[in-house]
């Protein structure tokens, strides 16, 4: 069967247990008109929740922070050392059409850890290397090539126009180290964890990229094994041994293979009690009775809530019996969706309507159309 | 047959100080142990008949009998030992094979009682399965690829067909036992607690009795070996038709009715003359291969105008897992797989103790297989031999089945001692015998009760079990290797179940 290269399973699950647990705090902030702004909210809100974590990982998820090579894939490349440099950039080089390249800026000024060597490149995909494969699908592969090459090279976000900045700190310290502040994005999630059993590893931190698509989790999945085994069946690979990494997996499955819309993909990982489905109507009880059947090894069991978030996309979910929370709220055209209300309320006092959605019942931000940036 | 030299496998005692010779005992007795001595007013017994059935303790009024295993032993000798030397001197006397029923009863081969279950605690919370709602609703059937759904003003509109599919409430189903190998009361009160329990009753190879059309959209049709009674109205009467190639207890042979069951009633049903042994023949003659079995399954299909789910049942042998895997391509809906330690109302001794392996096994590697190859959700897999309690048929979801088929316990649940003489044809609870003046013992409107007491009580375990993970739905449980531990097992044996040891 699948077992994740021993690499990656080293660094993230040093003792072999089934998977990486969390406790963890998530925040995702966007402008529907698309409107660029800075991160220092959404550091602050990330802050304040640190008594659900405990400085191991965090980590930012930006959208719409390279309008100079928004049409470029922007990969964020993690090394852990200077021959995991060479190789990697050797690999990306071989395989893309560098357009530009350089270190990530980082301030470590009094940090006292050590940081590991960061870089990004702004690439093209050769149309001559694709033969019959999609561009999404050589992505894949490629990212995918890296992080189970064994070489110490690992992708943290390889999508246009977005990018994942994450590590072992807390948040205010992430944001320092990566210069958050230099940037402006009109899509930000953010994520700080208090892991339990597996140890401090920058790679480990979320939020977790799959080609444009980011996650940032709280929670433990019961159903994993039932997931994991699914998911590997069709063709995918859980490197990171994470709960997290079954939600980025299946969302790629249902959005991208399956063409799914938000609002059915989350009747599929938290649908409505069979006793209260058949109280429905004869056609949304059909459809959510397929749903059911069909993707049944994707109903995700155990307490979650997640963020999941595209260009132009946020949601919020929860899972059916609401073990963990998830807020949403709006000032004007800005959607916030955070762990705590507390959060929200520290850097926007003045919002105009709060809202605690249902278990099972999903938050869809999406930004109006036409609205350039 | 040749006199036996055996002694007697029990003692059988009455206690003629509280023996009121009401003769219960001689009326209860199938086996003529006991008769009336009408001159003395005292009951003779015939020790070398009894089969330790019980029957005759529990019904006399004064608790007036003992039966103990002989004490009487032959040196001690782990090789040749009673049974070895018993089964020799039997076939001595008869020159015959030896026949036996039930399911094997060697230790050894259960894996259910080296595996243990997760319970979620702190990091993720256990859901109060009283308080909280537990789902254990199942489908069986084949699943699509992928559910293509287009929006109609608002309305989400499938356009992918569905296969059929059996509704379970409970993953609990009764297995295959014919008409012969039981009697129609005993299908009556499987059938009247399938429809109570909301799941489904396997009717066998026996061919479908008149008072069970009323229960037809909680029976399951079979086609075996045999085809008895297998025409267009048969097939369209059940909510599924199974094609069984084989069973657990006796893999590689089929049905066998001992010409002491076939009574009139039966000979008219399966249309055979009566008082000869039916043997089903071995494979069934229209497949000798996987593309023959395709074609009967298609051929079922179009004969039920595809309105019904199509079972393979296969018995657990050693490439189970490729076989599995050829016949979630066939067209197949549902595949079930029968273990070693499967009972039946007769097979040879040999048969039943040696051949297949255990369903833990198969069931582990077929998964895995078909998740190999990526086709596991064409294909729903319902499991079934020796499962004997709620925490077993959990197991076995854990290691990969949909569902679980049960004989044995519903037969327990009706009174059975497991006494091992269904095959004689005088089973005293009235559950293996055709002799009408004691399958008269088995009630429908009682026996059912008790029945759906078993099933009820299993689900509100299985619930349990589920809470304390932390999952409230059974999908989330199939497969999920994970929530296992072994204790006891080799490196290769947790391999091939995938499953850690305990403590990692």
């Amino acid at each position: 069967m699948n077992t994740p290269l021993k690499s990656v399973q080293r660094q993230n699950n040093p003792y072999k247990d089934e998977k990486v647990i969390d406790s963890c705090s998530i925040f995702g902030m966007m402008d529907q008109n698309k409107k660029l702004f800075a991160g220092n909210d959404i550091i602050e809100a990330s802050a304040s929740m640190n008594q659900r974590a405990n400085g191991l990982g965090s980590g930012y998820a930006v959208y719409g922070l390279y309008p100079k090579y928004w049409n470029n894939y922007a990969f964020h490349i993690m090394y852990d050392d200077k021959e995991a440099l060479d190789w990697g950039s050797k690999f990306i080089e071989s395989n893309f059409d560098v357009i530009f390249d350089e270190e990530i800026p980082m301030d470590i000024h009094g940090i006292h850890k050590h940081v590991p060597i960061m870089r990004r490149y702004f690439t093209n995909i050769d149309l001559d290397n694709l033969d019959e494969i999609k561009e999404d699908e050589y992505l894949v592969n490629k990212c995918l090539e890296m992080n189970t090459s064994g070489k110490g090279a690992y992708v943290f976000s390889s999508g246009k126009n977005m990018g994942v900045f994450k590590g072992v700190g807390w948040p205010q310290e992430i944001a320092k180290i990566f210069r958050l502040d230099e940037y402006k994005g009109y899509l930000w999630l953010s994520h700080s964890r208090f892991p339990t059993n597996s140890r401090a590893w920058w790679g480990g931190a979320h939020p977790f990229a799959h080609l444009e698509s980011t996650v940032v989790h709280n929670g433990e999945i019961s159903s994993y094994g039932t997931n994991r085994r699914f998911l590997e069946m069709k063709g995918y690979r859980c490197t990171f041994q994470t709960d997290t990494e079954i939600f980025a997996l299946a969302l790629d499955y249902l959005q991208r293979k399956h063409q799914l819309p938000v609002e059915i993909i989350a009747k599929i990982f938290a649908p409505p009690l069979w006793k209260d489905i058949e109280k429905m109507s004869g056609g949304e009880r059909n459809l959510l009775r397929r749903l059911r059947i069909t993707y049944d090894k994707l109903l995700m069991n155990g307490p979650f809530s997640i963020i999941f978030a595209n260009h132009g996309l946020m949601v919020g979910l929860a899972d059916r019996l609401k073990l963990r929370p998830i807020i949403a709220a709006r000032r004007k055209d800005m959607l916030l969706l955070s762990s705590e209300e507390a959060a929200i309320i520290k850097i926007l006092p003045d919002i105009d309507e709060v809202h605690h959605p249902k278990g099972g019942e999903p938050v869809i931000a999406r930004c109006h159309e036409g609205f350039a940036s | 047959m040749l006199r036996s030299r055996r002694l007697p496998e029990y003692n059988v005692r009455i206690d003629t100080d509280t023996c009121t010779v009401c003769k219960a005992c001689v009326i209860q007795c199938t086996f003529d142990v006991f008769s009336h001595m009408k001159a003395e007013n005292k009951i003779s017994i015939d020790e070398s008949k009894c089969v330790d059935c019980h029957r005759c303790m529990i019904y006399c009024p004064d608790k007036s009998i003992s039966i103990i295993p002989t004490p009487i032993q032959y040196r001690p000798n782990a090789s040749w030992n009673k049974e070895s030397i018993h089964n020799i001197m039997k076939q001595a006397e008869s020159g015959g094979i030896l026949l036996t029923s039930m399911g094997c009863d060697k230790p050894n081969y259960n894996y259910f009682d080296r595996l243990l279950i997760n319970a979620s605690q702190v990091t993720n919370p256990s859901i109060d399965p009283i308080r909280e709602p537990m789902e254990v609703k199942t489908y069986l059937g084949r699943k699509p690829d992928k559910l293509t759904i287009s929006d109609n003003n608002g309305d989400s509109i499938i356009e992918t067909s569905e296969s059929p599919q059996l509704l379970l409430e409970t993953p609990i189903m009764f297995s295959a036992m014919s008409l012969g190998s039981v009697n129609i009361n005993v299908q009556e009160s499987l059938a009247m607690a399938a429809a109570s329990s909301g799941t489904y009753q396997n009717i066998g190879e026996g061919g479908l009795h008149p008072r069970l059309k009323k229960y037809a959209k909680n029976l399951i049709v079979q086609v075996a070996s045999g085809r008895y009674g297998v025409h267009k109205k048969y097939l369209d009467t059940g909510a599924a038709v199974e094609i069984k190639i084989g069973q657990g207890a006796k893999p590689g042979i089929g049905g066998h009715l001992p010409g002491e069951k076939i009574t009139k009633e039966i000979s008219e049903a399966r249309r055979i003359p009566a008082g000869t042994d039916a043997i089903s023949p071995a494979p069934q003659h229209d497949i000798y291969s996987i593309e023959d079995l395709s074609q009967l399954i298609h051929a079922i299909k179009e004969t039920t105008e595809y309105s019904k789910p199509v079972i393979v049942k296969i018995a657990a042998v050693h490439n189970s897992a490729a076989i599995a895997s050829g016949i979630a391509r066939s067209g197949a809906d549902i595949i079930a797989i029968d273990g070693m330690r499967a009972s039946t109302g007769a097979a040879p001794l040999v048969m039943r103790d040696n051949v297949g392996i255990p369903i833990e096994m198969a069931i582990a590697s077929v998964d895995t297989r078909l998740n190999q190859e990526g086709i596991r959700d064409k294909i729903s897999i319902i499991a079934g031999g020796g499962i004997r309690s709620s925490s077993d048929a959990f197991k076995i979801i854990a290691l990969g089945a949909d569902a679980c088929y049960i004989s044995t316990v519903a037969l327990i649940a009706m009174g059975c001692t497991v006494c091992q003489k269904c095959h004689t044809g005088k089973c005293p609870w009235g559950l293996t015998t055709m002799n009408p003046s004691i399958s008269i013992r088995i009630n429908p409107k009682m026996e059912s009760k008790r029945v759906a007491n078993l099933v009820r009580a299993w689900t509100l375990e299985i619930k349990d079990m589920l809470g304390g993970m932390g999952i409230n739905s059974i999908e989330s449980l199939r497969g999920n290797r994970h929530q296992l531990r072994g204790v006891g097992l080799s490196e290769q044996e947790m391999e091939i179940l995938g499953v850690r040891p305990a403590g990692i």
